[in-house]
């Protein structure tokens, strides 16, 4: 795509590069309403206080188990109905954004960082140190990621922190092998040789050098840990060992509402269904990314 | 050939020794112990939960219960229940056959739709199905599965009473197990409809456990066959005026499967994932049940051996994906 | 081994069923969880009890029907002497045990049956104490049987005389429970000579209303009808016991008419269920109790006025709506009101949050913050703590204490709430084991249970009180010892070392045609009664 060969500045190429991006992202329809709904979460989290009509933790004592709005016995107050202690759904799901984002945040973040910091290591340094670090990789990736997540946040005990660690350690192992294919890949480079004769440092290498060149896979990994984290940290409050109540977590909410599955539909509907959309708009941006990122994709 | 297996294998060697050491440690780490849990609101005197937990062995050091752990495993024991007192071996291999039984079925669902969803949507590229087919993977890739589980309980079990609620065949019928398949069992007992009715009991949960490898498996080949339409030779039969239905059916399908074929024995791991809440949602009696039971019991046992055979079981497709793949594509071999 | 020894008896029980023409009447039980063995000795759970020792076997002494009374079982009668030490059971004759595929027994049911039953237990030597290892008997010790019996001794073939060290009240209701359900010494010895002894716990034989058939594990367990029952024998042929932990499921499955009785609804499902013209339901109160327990050793809460304000802070009513959906009764005494000796004279404390916000500045609390414990698991007699805690946390708000909620994982909850200085009140409960009120008074409140290994969580001990309960014990005046119960609640409600919420309500709902359904204050599901009709 670039082929020029005159010579331009530094950020000149990365405006180029960006406007490329943006090109191919904006030509997938999905990605960019998968994008719009996406911002639009992002609003709902930031805006939760100033939009939700009550406060999520408040009961009120006289409206248990509310339908919504539209159903027969439904009140004006409550859009979306009320749970079991009389809190408003719409409100809770509203602040519910929060934690989803929240948590696929924290759980890439951890998981990014510390997958690539051992996967550079492992890829650059090679040898035991690459065999000791990719056995022990093998260990977490031969386990169930859930089954896996489910023990480690017994150990830790339940809870939002517990889960989002927990479930971070278990993606680790995908950004690991990831960085390590990539830096082996890179290493023998001729970029990377010439810098280690302009005398750069191993750190330097690693991270100013290497790292830069293998970030195209990693996003679009990280895209995808984001949604499975908001999914998985949904199946661990629905098993009781997420967020605990009264946290308005979309899983926590599920669990907390499967007593009432035959009582009150809209207890259990409306978190899955949160849940859902927002999996499913992050995951078709993540599409869009891939395709935009992987020049070997861009064809089809 | 050999060779490679045989380097394969040797690698494995050091990730069962990792994977006794995880499986043995972390349910120790738990907080909790069993012999609190099992006394309950009545609580139990401390010299009654020395004598227990002396009598269980877990007075002794740590390390001295791994070895003596290790030791037991090379003698093929893998420890008894705390709670049934029973050999988690045994309790494996009774329950074992139903999770085997929901994912076989699951990936055959998932594959037999799957694949050809996939092709066709290659195939027709940008049509209307392409578009419907691909946007309702991408919703099945995003399921919430216990929820998705929970709503389809409701409106076939609860509002239509199309399919029983749980269980594995309905209770009238009662035959001994012979292979622990539900579905093989029913046949074998020659019992009129009893074949139809573990059928029927199996359809909501293994729709259920599909719904991701299917979304998976379709997006897959669609991109793969994708990719292989575009190679020079699939072209080049094209221009020697192969029929389009040769040309996909033979060389780009052909072709396109090993990638396929990957991602299926990959799906492996997401299945006894997804079983562990599949199995809870429809009582269905799995190993992924146990689990989770046994480690709110902190039946440690259970939890150590059962985490190292599903580990096991793992890692042994995963090994037959890396051979099937380097039997397929020897350049894999030589790296 | 074991799998394919389970396998054989499936075959075998099939070939018996196949000889036998269709049965016509197959009673379906939705029970909540799997059985951890079929001997009934060794677990603790209720689960257990339903499947093997109800089942399957007796004891010498039974719970009449729906009651707590005692009424003879496989003894016909029994004498106790005038120190109250030495108990002389008068064996039934012509009880059979059940036989199955490799076990007929030759004999009756005698006293030797008796003596091994107690005596493998009791007797760490027994060749059938740890007859597989690791096993343990925990209802025989946590009952101090061990503690209680001096000797069993055979008088003759149907006589057995139990010396004790020391006079209690309550032992017939303590061998009235299914832990010490008789188990066949001609069977043991038959397993031993075969050299399957684990099969005492998988395929049992008893004297029961029901024959064991086999069991498919976290499934389904099956049992037959037994024709020679010394009883009145079962009115249905064959009984299934098809395993569904979930409530919403199980409910499902009887509304589908999968199954006939299920335990356990979801509190937040009674009002479907009561509207559903095919299903009907029996309630009966629950001999439980939940509590929020003070630490009654830690300041302010040494002080019984501090503890009485917060009691009276606290709308219970509300809280059973919320918690229990309102399926509960409030609680104002430690015990239930269905059990004897239930002091119905005291009056509860008012909810009345400005007197209680009087008294404390009169006791001159000031800005007190407190934790609140919150169990993590449900129990019947508390369905949601977390939400419990919720509402408690939102009405000492009003009071001006300040609430933080803890929880803690259930093992670790059990602990902690036990170790002394524990900061914060816990809610827990309890359900009753035998219906006896000492069952109640001194496991939970006694000082001797305030010690490590008790359950007295209020860390509690009023000598008086304590005394007064030691003295109804070792009471065998019935009249006497309601006297000194009503005394120790007076006293109870005077100090308030807990909060008592709720006493819930126990519901089981069936389908319309099943009859004679007898709910057992106990928590026990018994099907010994039950008929369809068509």
């Amino acid at each position: 795509m670039t082929d020029t060969t005159v010579k331009i500045s530094d950020a000149a190429i990365r405006r180029q590069m960006l406007k490329d991006f943006w090109f191919y992202f904006s030509q997938n329809r999905g990605a960019v309403i998968g994008l719009a709904v996406f911002v639009l979460l992002v609003l709902t989290a930031i805006f939760a206080p100033l939009i939700a009509p009550h406060d999520p933790n408040q009961q009120y004592r006289d409206a248990l188990l509310v339908p919504p709005v539209w159903q027969e016995g439904g009140r004006a107050g409550f859009l979306l109905g009320t749970d079991a202690v009389g809190r408003d759904m719409l409100s809770r799901l509203i602040y519910g954004a929060q934690y989803s984002l929240f948590i696929g945040i924290v759980v890439v973040a951890i998981a990014l960082i510390g997958g690539v910091i051992i996967g550079l290591v492992a890829g650059f340094y090679g040898g035991w140190v690459d065999s000791v670090i990719m056995r022990v990789m093998d260990v977490v990736l031969a386990f169930p990621s859930l089954l896996l997540a489910l023990v480690l946040v017994a150990i830790l005990g339940p809870g939002l922190t517990n889960a989002m660690i927990a479930i971070a350690i278990v993606y680790q192992p995908h950004f690991a092998r990831l960085t390590r294919a990539a830096v082996m890949g890179e290493k023998a480079r001729e970029y990377v040789t010439a810098a280690r004769v302009a005398g750069a440092s191993n750190l330097r290498l690693m991270f100013k050098t290497i790292l830069p060149n293998c970030l195209a896979p990693l996003i679009v990994q990280a895209t995808l840990s984001f949604s499975s984290a908001v999914l998985d940290s949904a199946a661990l409050g629905f098993l009781g060992m997420g967020a605990q109540p009264p946290a308005s977590e979309w899983g926590t909410m599920l669990a907390e509402a499967r007593e009432f599955i035959l009582r009150a539909w809209w207890v259990v509907t409306f978190p899955g269904l949160a849940i859902l959309i927002s999996v499913l708009a992050i995951n078709l941006m993540g599409d869009g990314l891939r395709d935009a990122l992987d020049p070997k994709l861009k064809r089809s | 050939m050999l060779k490679f297996i045989l380097s394969k294998l040797l690698y494995l060697i050091p990730t069962v020794f990792g994977i006794t050491l995880v499986a043995f440690g972390f349910i120790r780490l738990l907080p909790g112990d069993p012999v609190l849990l099992m006394a309950g609101e009545r609580g139990v005197s401390p010299e009654r939960y020395a004598e227990i937990t002396a009598q269980l062995g877990y007075d002794k050091p740590i390390w001295q219960q791994y070895l003596q752990y290790l030791n037991q495993l090379a003698h093929g024991d893998l420890g008894n229940s705390l709670v049934t007192k029973k050999p988690v071996l045994a309790e494996f291999l009774t329950l074992f056959p139903a999770t085997v039984e929901l994912g076989l079925v699951a990936i055959l669902i998932a594959t037999l739709i799957g694949v050809p969803v996939g092709v066709l949507a290659a195939i027709k590229r940008g049509s209307w199905f392409d578009q419907i087919s691909m946007t309702g993977a991408l919703v099945g890739f995003s399921m919430p599965i216990f929820w998705w589980g929970l709503l389809l309980i409701i409106l076939f079990s609860g509002i239509l009473g199309w399919t029983p609620v749980s269980g594995r065949i309905s209770l009238m019928y009662f035959f001994p197990p012979v292979t622990g398949f539900m579905l093989i069992d029913s046949l074998l007992s020659g019992q009129d409809g009893a074949f139809m009715s573990a059928l029927s009991h199996l359809i909501l949960p293994s729709i259920v456990l599909a719904t991701i490898p299917l979304a998976v498996i379709a997006r897959q080949t669609r991109s793969a066959m994708l990719e292989v339409m575009g190679e020079d030779y699939v072209r080049t039969a094209r221009a020697k005026g192969l029929s389009p239905s040769r040309v996909i059916g033979v060389h780009a399908l052909r072709n396109a499967m090993i990638p396929v074929i990957t991602t299926i024995g990959l799906q492996v791991g997401v299945l006894l994932a997804g079983a562990i809440l599949t199995e809870t949602i429809f009582s269905w009696p799995g190993i992924g049940k146990w689990m989770i039971d046994s480690i709110s019991r902190r039946d440690y046992p259970v939890v150590q051996s059962g985490l190292l055979l599903i580990a096991g079981i793992v890692m042994i497709v995963n090994l037959l994906v890396d051979l099937t793949y380097g039997l397929i594509n020897p350049r894999i071999r030589h790296k | 081994m074991s799998i394919f020894s389970t396998r054989f008896l499936a075959a075998s029980a099939l070939a018996l069923m196949a000889a036998a023409p269709l049965h016509a009447k197959t009673f379906v039980y939705c029970s909540e969880g799997s059985p951890e063995g079929f001997d009934p000795a060794p677990y603790t759970s209720g689960t257990t009890f339903d499947a093997s020792g109800h089942a399957v076997y007796n004891r010498l002494v039974q719970f009449k029907p729906g009651t707590t009374e005692i009424e003879p079982a496989l003894a016909e009668s029994w004498e106790v002497s005038e120190d109250g030490l030495e108990y002389t059971f008068h064996l039934r004759k012509g009880v059979k045990f059940h036989s199955n595929e490799k076990f007929t027994p030759s004999r009756d049911f005698n006293a030797d049956d008796v003596i091994f039953t107690f005596n493998r237990q009791a007797n760490a030597d027994d060749p059938w104490h740890q007859y597989i290892a690791g096993i343990t008997y925990e209802y025989y010790s946590s009952m101090e049987m061990d503690k209680l019996i001096k000797s069993i001794e055979k008088v003759d073939d149907n006589t057995v005389k139990f010396v004790l060290n020391h006079p209690e009240a309550p032992f017939l209701a303590n061998i009235a429970m299914p832990f010490v359900a008789v188990v066949s010494k001609e069977y043991a010895d038959a397993l031993d000579k075969a050299g399957t002894k684990e099969d005492l716990n998988n395929a049992p034989i008893g004297t029961g209303p029901f024959k064991f058939v086999a069991y498919q594990k976290d499934a389904v367990i099956r049992y037959q009808k037994n024709a020679d029952y010394w009883g009145t024998a079962p009115k249905i042929d064959d009984l299934v016991f098809a395993i569904t932990p979930d409530a919403s499921v199980r409910l499902q499955k009887l509304k589908a008419g999968e199954c006939h009785l299920m335990p356990y609804p979801a509190p937040a499902d009674l009002a479907d269920i009561k509207a559903d013209p095919n299903l009907k339901v029996d309630e009966q109160p629950g001999l439980n109790v939940g509590y929020l327990a003070y630490n009654t050793t830690v300041a302010p809460f040494d002080k019984p006025e501090v503890r009485k304000a917060l009691n009276m802070a606290l709308d219970k009513k509300a809280l059973i709506e919320a918690v229990y959906q309102g399926n509960a009764e409030v609680a104002k005494n430690p015990i239930p009101p269905t059990m004897w000796s239930y002091n119905s004279a005291i009056e509860d404390d008012a909810f009345d949050p400005e007197a209680a916000k009087k008294m404390l500045e009169e006791a001159g609390v000031k800005d007190l913050s407190m934790e609140i414990w919150a169990m993590p698991v449900q129990r019947p007699y508390m369905p949601n703590a977390r939400r419990a805690a919720e509402l408690m946390q939102s009405d000492l708000a009003k009071v001006g204490v300040k609430v933080e909620i803890v929880s803690y994982e259930w093992g670790e909850y059990l602990k902690k709430s036990m170790e002394a200085g524990r900061k914060g009140a816990v809610i827990l409960g309890w359900t009753g084991d035998n219906g006896d009120p000492d069952n109640f008074l001194s496991v939970l409140l006694s000082c001797a249970s305030a010690e490590p290994g008790g359950a007295n969580r209020a860390f509690w001990c009023n000598k008086e009180f304590s005394d007064i309960i030691a003295k109804a014990k070792a009471t065998s005046n019935h009249d006497e010892r309601v006297k000194l119960y009503e005394e120790a609640q007076v006293i109870f409600k005077k100090e308030a070392p807990w909060a008592t919420l709720a006493h819930s309500t126990q519901y089981v709902p069936m389908a319309k045609n099943v009859t004679g359904f007898v709910q057992s204050p106990l928590g026990d599901y018994t099907f010994d009664t039950v008929d369809l009709t068509e």
